[in-house]
């Protein structure tokens, strides 16, 4: 008798994404952003309707549809909206907190949702906001797009003319305000309890966590700290059902995604593909190929400059996700794919990052305040070779003494990058030192 | 420190903006700023307020301003907070100017990305121009400096110039720029790509081009 076995699961949906299922359709911003626009291209489309779902079945459909965020951590959105209290016991308000302080090397997404298609983040907050059940939405706007900024403040003008957000928004009843708090040029601020200090009008510098921002955050009331996209993508879900978004990438990495190609390609660009989709085929389809060929490729950045970088041999054929990238010791992070080809000088390359951490360095901790500024100068001397050997090891030691020994994740984002480096390219650190003392490493002799 | 900010001499600094305040349209701004705080959180409007006050230093000199010290007091008071507190915040943020900049503050982007796309040779039209990082040219027009990451790394290499982001640029590109700046006009802003329209691939984009001619509408096809 044979074995009856359940029929084999179809393989996941990993692009090429259709036209239809983006949700970011004004990315390029060939249309005006305006609330007019914005509405016919589906924004704001009985928004009351979506609110009428309840609180928490906006978060369990945002859970089921498996949406991991998308500002780097990949931490699940629906959980993280779950952790904040569903009633007030001691009066304090809640607030949510949108994280558009794009600063990571590599990544510039959020910055086209600002100012293409900003009613999709304003619509996202108030669904964001009353799943949470927030007062209000700050979203923190990193100082350089000053017209970014502009657009927002414009569009938020707009949406409170419209009765979409203020007093009984979309007349569902529900207050909630939307305020853009802008930046003033610090990376650190993109993390999310710095981000509330900066709000609260001080040094962005990051708090010790417990207490949790969903605890005490902003003001010491209970807050959510969301990236642009992931708050963004909401309102759509929730038009679309959770098994839409669902039905793409791979188990544990659902969804579309905005993916920002920089460097060696010969059309750079940002696109939104399905999750999952392989490297190769986000290259070949939206970017023209690798500049000089596929053999011309010499190591890719796959998630803003946070996260290691990749060989050729190993990115080609991986699937751009949590685990695709995990897998090849990476991570997908914003998915600022920054590629390298071969006439990089991809020693420089990774110490010019070294400089980028030192210079955001925000000075609390000091590992992270010494051991950047330390680790720049070594790196420096890498580049040219002015370097022993030995210090390679010694590099690559500071970097695990500075990881996992501040508060925050700078830190490991400054030692990440060097570690990448010297795990894949020692060989091209150690000719640099033997050619600056002018001998090529000699081949010890047989016997 | 040789890169350090030229802060100019105090008791000059005091004479000249002692009696600083905002002018009507920036209070009536600042107002408004404050009201997006909670009562007694008036201090979440400091950056806005310093930024709001820069950009007065700016208007009143034809630069790009900075904050003298007499105006961060200003600003302190008016928020009910200690100069030190607002000081701090003056140091930690990269975009206050701690020392007067010229008309034109030339941020060139100088990190991994833009580097990739040639931000050296942007640097190298700067040096040409007699132009020095943190420095301003003697007839005070610009004032160079490299900036960490801008977020358009999809349309790199970059510099922001004011307000505006100039993007795919080039040697030429970038020196063609600053000639049109220093005579007075306002060159093109975003991409300088012929044919390129934001940060779709260039030659025309490889998805949504029915949105390029009209406002498409994607629902029917749900």
């Amino acid at each position: 008798m044979a074995e009856v076995t359940a029929p084999p699961a179809p393989p996941p949906f990993v692009g090429p994404l259709e036209d239809k299922d983006r949700i970011f359709t004004n990315v390029y911003g060939y249309q005006p952003w305006t609330l007019d626009a914005a509405r016919k291209r589906g924004d704001w489309d009985n928004t009351k309707k979506l609110l009428e779902i309840g609180q928490d079945q906006i978060i369990e459909t945002i859970k089921a549809s498996g949406l991991r965020g998308r500002g780097g951590a990949g931490f699940p959105t629906g959980m993280k909206w779950s952790f904040m209290p569903k009633e007030s016991r001691d009066g304090r308000p809640s607030f949510l907190v949108i994280n558009a302080d794009e600063s990571e090397p590599g990544s510039c997404k959020d910055r086209e949702i600002i100012r293409h298609d900003p009613h999709k983040l304003i619509e996202g907050a108030l669904v964001a906001g009353f799943a949470m059940r927030a007062r209000a939405a700050y979203i923190y706007i990193r100082g350089e797009y000053i017209y970014e900024a502009k657009v927002l403040e414009a569009a938020v003008r707009e949406a409170y003319e419209a009765g979409l957000i203020g007093k009984n928004a979309c007349k569902s009843g529900y207050d909630f305000d939307v305020f853009v708090h802008r930046g003033a040029g610090a990376y650190i601020c993109g993390e999310e309890t710095a981000m509330i200090e900066s709000i609260e009008g001080k040094k962005g510098q990051p708090r010790l966590k417990p207490p949790f921002p969903a605890g005490a955050g902003l003001y010491g009331c209970p807050t959510t700290v969301n990236n642009v996209e992931s708050i963004a993508v909401g309102p759509t879900i929730l038009r679309r059902g959770a098994s839409w978004f669902a039905g793409f990438g791979r188990e544990n990495n659902r969804g579309t995604k905005l993916f920002q190609i920089s460097g060696h390609v010969n059309r750079p660009c940002v696109v939104e593909e399905s999750m999952s989709i392989s490297f190769r085929e986000l290259i070949e389809r939206h970017c023209g190929g690798i500049r000089g060929g596929w053999d011309n490729l010499l190591a890719v950045i796959p998630g803003g400059s946070s996260v290691p970088l990749v060989p050729a041999s190993e990115i080609i054929d991986a699937p751009m996700d949590f685990d695709g990238l995990r897998a090849v010791g990476s991570g997908l992070g914003t998915a600022g794919v920054i590629v390298m080809d071969k006439s990089t000088d991809v020693v420089r390359a990774i110490a010019r990052l070294s400089y980028f951490y030192k210079h955001e360095s925000c000075g609390q901790c000091t590992p992270c305040r010494e051991g950047t500024g330390w680790m720049w100068r070594v790196m420096e001397r890498l580049v040219t070779g002015d370097a022993d050997v030995e210090e390679i090891d010694m590099l690559f030691q500071v970097t695990k003494q500075v990881e996992g020994h501040t508060i925050c994740a700078l830190g490991d984002a400054a030692a990440w990058p060097i570690q990448g480096l010297i795990r894949h390219f020692r060989p091209e650190i150690e000719r640099r030192i033997a050619s600056k003392r002018g001998s090529a490493p000699v081949m010890e002799a047989a016997e | 420190m040789a890169d350090a900010p030229q802060i100019p001499d105090e008791a000059d600094v005091r004479a000249q903006w002692g009696d600083f305040a905002f002018t009507e349209a920036n209070m009536a701004r600042a107002k408004e700023l404050i009201s997006h705080y909670p009562e007694g959180r008036q201090a979440s409007a400091v950056m806005g307020l310093l930024d709001l006050a820069q950009r007065q230093v700016g208007a009143q000199t034809n630069t790009q301003g900075w904050l003298p010290i007499p105006v961060i007091e200003y600003v302190a008071a008016l928020l009910d907070m200690p100069y030190m507190r607002v000081f701090e915040v003056v140091t930690f943020y990269t975009m206050y100017n701690m020392a007067p900049v010229g008309r034109f503050h030339v941020q060139v982007c100088g990190t991994t990305p833009c580097m990739l796309r040639g931000s050296d040779d942007l640097f190298a039209t700067c040096a040409k121009r007699g132009m020095k990082k943190g420095a301003t040219t003697p007839d005070g027009l610009f004032t160079l400096s490299e900036v960490e990451c801008i977020g358009n790394c999809a349309s790199g290499a970059v510099v922001q110039i004011n307000d505006d982001n100039y993007e795919d640029l080039t040697a030429e590109r970038l020196d063609f720029i600053l000639d049109e700046l220093a005579a007075g006009r306002q060159p093109k802003v975003g991409t300088q790509e012929p044919g390129r329209h934001t940060v779709e691939p260039v030659g025309g984009p490889t998805s949504l081009a029915a949105m390029v001619k009209e406002n498409h509408d994607y629902r029917g096809e749900w």
